[in-house]
């Protein structure tokens, strides 16, 4: 409240303090303290934290549980996971195929034209847009669809978890279009520029970070606007909102669209990170994973489930590099134990353990820092009246 | 239907709602001038509620017609009844408890009520002043920067109330504003509904016999449905059919 300015109306004073924190430890300690194989997978990690971020303004904020967000996710991937694959089967190198120049599964599916809704992912700004406007449009039906019925709660995450399980079956049985249960593979380039090279991969998870921020601030925006606090009031009193003249179908369809746009970003992220997309980041098993992210790292908070999604992703690579069979115990334990006793998460202990000495500390910081410049200050007035 | 305009701010006619059979509001006609205090009372079940949430389109009526200022509202969206000058507050208190009181009322301000227009909104003096000034109103100046949850239940009440009084409705309905409050309390809100009615009409559902003899222009006794009788409360009171129902002997 008290400092002003366009920062200030976004940030508060400890959420500038996080947001500086996780930027230096993503630009700076990261990319130092970790070789490139190592970095890329963090990178891979990131693009789970947009999911995670999205389901904190939906799920924390808006109290609208997404059982699908795996959906728009690997939609966003897909979009561009087909304008790649159709750069890496130009002509010269698909000769041997029967059909040289279309993708390499449709020529195995007997296919002999690329089909048609393929045909505009030639067009890089089309896809770019495409990444952003289909998932968002297709959670914008959805959520039309259901909120202006008033489904809402389970019954809610239980229909998005059912669209999860039908667009991967989707995917699966159209195996000509689509690439089936092997997905979109064998990526190589970007606009003839080599993915798979480790300066890609650094430029790759650079850019990452970057959308990450650009996210967290559009985040911080909407739940530091009118409409933040209108969430906040519909999770609890619905029907005191709707009777005070809101429409609120309109506010849990734009929430629910700002989650699909950052899992998009996500996954177009992800393709490119990873050099493939898949149904197997789509269906119900990852789009649950997801929620588990956002609960541990505290689904109330933006930053929470920023790391959340690093966390925990990075513990199932350290343990299932150990213990393979065991990891999934690990994770179902792990959601039961962050339902059972810390309700919000990392970012819930936290706020009431640790952020209190971190205020304080920020306090003195801050005190020193203003007396300092103030008697530079009086200093440089002194010397300017010599 | 017969929808000929008539001069009361509220007119209810062969208002009927049946759910599976059950009429919970039977073929009810009700009135209510400008500037009025209108109280409804009626045992347990007698549809009081279901007719508030028949005015403010939270259910939905089987027949019969509902004209404010003589617009038809049993058609209209639950948000349009509100920008059209509805007010509503539910009988257990409903407020925003994890925002602070300043926040409660300035969602309900009638500014920035769509997505976009409150993604952008900003708070201005006009604003900030008309929520002081409202939770001067209530009571609750002091606790104007505090976490609604903190609330004891008769200043929720109240909260509620301001949360209607800053959208200026033309008619407001109170389902219980007294309910789990303490006397001097009950005697502050029945001030507070004084000063509210000067410039809106007003309609209480209430069961504290005191209460509504405190504020009532007029009662209207609703039994299993149906209006049993209307009147000043001193007819109201001694009429031995509302005391054979709802008064007890």
């Amino acid at each position: 409240m008290k400092s002003s300015g366009f920062w200030g109306s976004l940030f508060s004073r400890h959420d500038t303090l996080s947001f500086v924190v996780l930027a230096l430890i993503l630009l700076v300690v990261l990319p130092l303290s970790l070789d490139i194989f190592r970095l890329s997978l963090m990178g891979k990690y990131m693009t789970y934290a947009f999911v995670a971020l999205g389901l904190a303004l939906c799920w924390g904020y808006g109290g609208v549980l997404s059982l699908g967000q795996g959906v728009f996710f690997g939609l966003g991937g897909y979009m561009l996971a087909m304008f790649l694959k159709l750069e890496s089967s130009d002509p010269e190198s698909t000769a041997i195929q029967t059909t040289p120049g279309i993708p390499d599964f449709m020529d195995w599916n007997q296919i002999t034209e690329l089909p048609w809704f393929w045909e505009p992912f030639y067009s890089f700004p089309f896809t770019l847009a495409a990444v952003l406007v289909v998932p968002t449009a297709f959670a914008y039906l959805i959520g039309v669809a259901m909120f202006k019925r008033r489904v809402s709660g389970v019954y809610f995450a239980i229909i998005t978890q059912a669209i999860a399980a039908i667009l991967t079956i989707l995917i699966i049985g159209q195996q000509g279009y689509t690439g089936g249960v092997n997905g979109i593979t064998d990526l190589r380039t970007l606009l003839g520029w080599n993915i798979r090279s480790d300066f890609a991969r650094y430029v790759f998870y650079f850019v990452c970070v970057g959308l990450l921020l650009l996210c967290i601030v559009i985040s911080q925006f909407v739940s530091r606007s009118k409409l933040g606090r209108i969430l906040v009031a519909m999770r609890g009193a619905e029907d005191r909102v709707r009777f005070s003249g809101y429409d609120v179908a309109n506010f849990k369809t734009f929430v629910f669209c700002l989650g699909a746009a950052f899992s998009a970003i996500g996954g177009a992220m992800f393709t490119l990170q990873v050099g493939f997309m898949s149904p197997s980041f789509i269906g119900i098993v990852p789009s649950i994973e997801m929620v588990i992210f956002c609960a541990v790292g505290g689904r109330l908070s933006i930053y929470g489930s920023v790391y959340g999604a690093l966390l925990v992703s990075w513990a199932r690579t350290a343990f299932s590099e150990s213990f393979p069979e065991l990891w999934l115990f690990a994770m179902g334990a792990l959601f039961i134990a962050v339902v059972l006793a810390f309700p919000d998460g990392l970012a819930g202990l936290y706020n009431q353990y640790g952020r209190r000495h971190v205020e304080r500390q920020l306090d003195k910081w801050l005190l020193t820092l203003k007396s300092s410049t103030r008697t530079a200050s009086v200093k440089g007035v002194a010397h300017e009246r010599q | 239907m017969n929808a000929s305009n008539t001069d009361f701010v509220l007119a209810v006619e062969n208002l009927t709602v049946s759910f599976d059979g059950f009429k919970a509001v039977d073929d009810l006609n009700l009135y209510v001038d400008e500037g009025e205090i209108r109280v409804i009372i009626g045992p347990n079940g007698a549809g009081k509620t279901t007719v508030l949430d028949l005015i403010c389109g939270r259910t939905r009526s089987t027949q019969g017609s509902i004209r404010f200022r003589n617009r038809e509202l049993t058609k209209m969206t639950e948000s349009d009844i509100v920008k059209s000058g509805v007010g509503r507050k539910f009988q257990t208190p409903s407020v925003y408890t994890e925002l602070t009181v300043y926040e409660n009322l300035e969602i309900s301000y009638p500014k920035g009520r769509n997505v976009f227009g409150s993604l952008f909104f900003r708070r201005d003096e006009t604003i900030v002043r008309k929520c002081e000034e409202v939770a001067e109103m209530i009571l609750l100046k002091d606790q104007l920067y505090d976490s609604a949850g903190l609330l004891s239940h008769g200043q929720k009440q109240w909260l509620e109330i301001g949360m209607l009084l800053i959208q200026d409705p033309e008619l407001l309905m109170l389902d219980e504003p007294v309910a789990g409050m303490s006397v001097t309390e009950r005697h502050e809100t029945a001030k507070l509904l004084r000063r509210i009615s000067e410039n809106r009409s007003v309609i209480v559902i209430e069961h504290d016999m005191q209460f509504v003899a405190e504020i009532a222009d007029k009662v209207t006794v609703l039994h299993q449905g149906k209006i049993l009788t209307e009147g000043p409360i001193d007819t109201v009171k001694n009429d031995p059919k509302v005391v054979e129902v709802y008064l007890g002997h």
